[in-house]
């Protein structure tokens, strides 16, 4: 079905409203969500305290006591309204260095086994394009991205791990991430990148936002092991 | 601004940490909001000390807790009753109490709840991360060091002699939230109830859950009767943002309340619990029952603004003091 020709809003409890664009992972609901995520973030409605972009809704986080539920839907559908005029920010591309295999993608040889190809065609493949961040969940920094070369489809392990390293980076199904912050996890991990993807410091503190681009290429192990200490 | 030492960590008890009322706009990086599970409490623990309703406080979870002042401060502690006591004498909550260098406030054992504020005047300072003085657990940042309370840590407030003026002053007793070992919390239906059988939807709202070990500042897994699911839709969906309140039912149909560390899933919702329902649910604790009550969004809203209204009025009885 994909875009919805008319926006759903589901009341999420007292506070929540979550704006439904469609019913599946593509760059053209998800552009949608960016774009209404942006333009709600311009217009500032003085009730909304939070809205959380993900692959196909809007989360909107609002007080009620300052806006009405009906009065907050008139001000969302006049911005929707006016969405196609709203601009774009220009997509940033991030590279991102991985060492694969070993200690370090403890999956890849299980993926390679899965797809019946090499662990350097896995990695050739990982590595062959850019793939669009379509939002930033599940830990802070965490980037959803996709869409892998179906060649590279895999499902998620069938027990999840209780502890995935920090920085590793898997797959499932047709999408890649990155884990942030060591935490447990489902996802195959092919290796494991140096780069410190959240700083609470920093402003943003996330290095990738939803909308941008990754292009993963491969480090050796000492490389990976040096890139701190290099780029301190 | 001036800093000083306030309190000195003798025992941090279970589970003990700083938070405030959370860190909101940044969950488009990923960041959920933290902060106090029971906001009511914390809101009148800081008001009935003469702070801003949204300064920092400690929130003491079960027992164990124990503090040592190290300079007069005015305190008040607020939510569940976890037996706090001055110097061993059991102390009054909802009031102000003004402690002396050397007095130490512990907290026993529970006797009703799960949570307790430990408000003081001028608030505890730690710094702001991301504009918000809340510990994040499993992220690591935010109160103190983003951790939980160690023992031999010192607090410290700002360096302003406290309000003497607002010393013995209560919370009005019938305002007071009453916790009974049933708690009824109050929900509103979706965003994904229809991926339930109506039978599934009627076991939700007519079963009795209990509270199981697996209860923290992340969420409450339930243990009853399975909510029946509809069998031609996905048990998982794509993943989205949640809210304090949603409740996920995943594919073995046990509920599991969503707190306030976690920013996105991909397990359906079959309703959110109302606003003014979650300090109920942050005074939970394994073996307690819960019922869900479906109501309306308007009802919600008039409870919201029923619960605001009440904060006003007290606001307004401490500026005429």
């Amino acid at each position: 079905m994909g875009l919805y020709p008319k926006t759903i809003f589901y009341p999420m409890g007292d506070r929540g409203f979550l704006l439904e664009f469609g019913d599946e992972i593509s760059r053209e609901i998800n552009e949608k969500v960016r774009r209404m995520a942006l333009a709600v973030q311009a217009e500032a409605i003085e009730s909304v305290i939070e809205s959380v972009p993900t692959y196909r809704s809007l989360l909107i986080i609002y007080n009620p006591v300052i806006l009405s539920i009906e009065d907050l839907k008139k001000r969302l559908k006049k911005i929707e309204g006016g969405l196609q005029t709203t601009p774009l920010p220009e997509p940033k591309l991030t590279h991102i260095p991985v060492v694969y295999g070993g200690i370090y993608g403890p999956d890849l040889e299980e993926v390679a086994m899965y797809q019946q190809i090499s662990p350097e065609e896995v990695i050739q493949l990982h590595c062959s394009k850019p793939y669009l961040i379509y939002m930033i969940g599940f830990m802070p920094g965490f980037p959803y991205m996709g869409e892998l070369p179906q060649a590279l489809a895999t499902p998620r392990l069938k027990t999840p791990r209780l502890i995935v390293p920090k920085g590793s980076v898997g797959i499932a199904q047709r999408q890649t991430g990155i884990y942030s912050m060591e935490s447990p996890g489902g996802w195959q991990i092919l290796g494991r990148t140096p780069v410190e993807l959240f700083d609470p410091e920093k402003d943003p503190p996330a290095l990738l936002q939803m909308g941008d681009f990754v292009q993963f290429y491969q480090i050796s192990e000492k490389e990976f092991h040096d890139w701190n200490s290099q780029s301190a | 601004m001036e800093q000083v030492a306030a309190f000195e960590v003798s025992d941090p008890g279970i589970l003990t940490t700083i938070q405030d009322l959370g860190r909101y706009g940044f969950s488009q990086f990923g960041v959920p909001p933290s902060g106090a599970l029971d906001t009511f409490s914390l809101r009148v623990g800081n008001l009935l000390v003469g702070n801003r309703e949204e300064e920092a406080c400690l929130e003491v979870t079960l027992m164990g807790l124990k503090i040592k002042a190290m300079k007069e401060v005015v305190i008040a502690i607020t939510g569940g009753d976890l037996s706090p006591a001055l110097n061993g004498e059991p102390l009054e909550m909802w009031r102000t109490h003004l402690l002396l260098e050397g007095d130490a406030i512990t907290f026993k054992k529970v006797k009703a709840g799960c949570r307790a504020y430990l408000a003081v005047s001028r608030g505890l300072v730690v710094p702001k991360i991301m504009g918000s003085c809340s510990t994040y657990l499993s992220g690591n940042f935010g109160g103190l060091e983003g951790r939980p309370l160690r023992r031999g840590d010192i607090l410290y407030t700002l360096d302003i002699p406290s309000s003497l003026d607002k010393l013995g002053l209560r919370f009005p007793n019938d305002w007071i939230p009453s916790l009974e070992k049933e708690a009824l919390l109050r929900i509103i239906p979706g965003p994904q109830d229809r991926h339930f059988t109506e039978k599934g939807v009627q076991t939700f709202c007519s079963s009795s859950y209990q509270v199981t070990p697996q209860c923290d500042r992340m969420g409450v897994r339930l243990e009853g009767p399975k909510i029946e699911r509809r069998s031609d839709v996905e048990e998982s969906i794509i993943s989205e943002g949640l809210i304090s309140g949603s409740i996920q039912v995943p594919g073995n149909g046990k509920p599991i309340i969503i707190l306030t560390e976690l920013v996105t899933g991909g397990y359906t919702k079959i309703a959110t619990i109302i606003s003014t329902d979650l300090p109920k649910v942050a005074q939970l604790k394994p073996g307690d029952q819960v019922r869900f009550k479906p109501i309306s969004i308007e009802e919600s809203h008039d409870l919201l603004k029923e619960q605001e209204d009440r904060l006003k009025n007290f606001k307004e009885i401490l500026q005429q003091r």
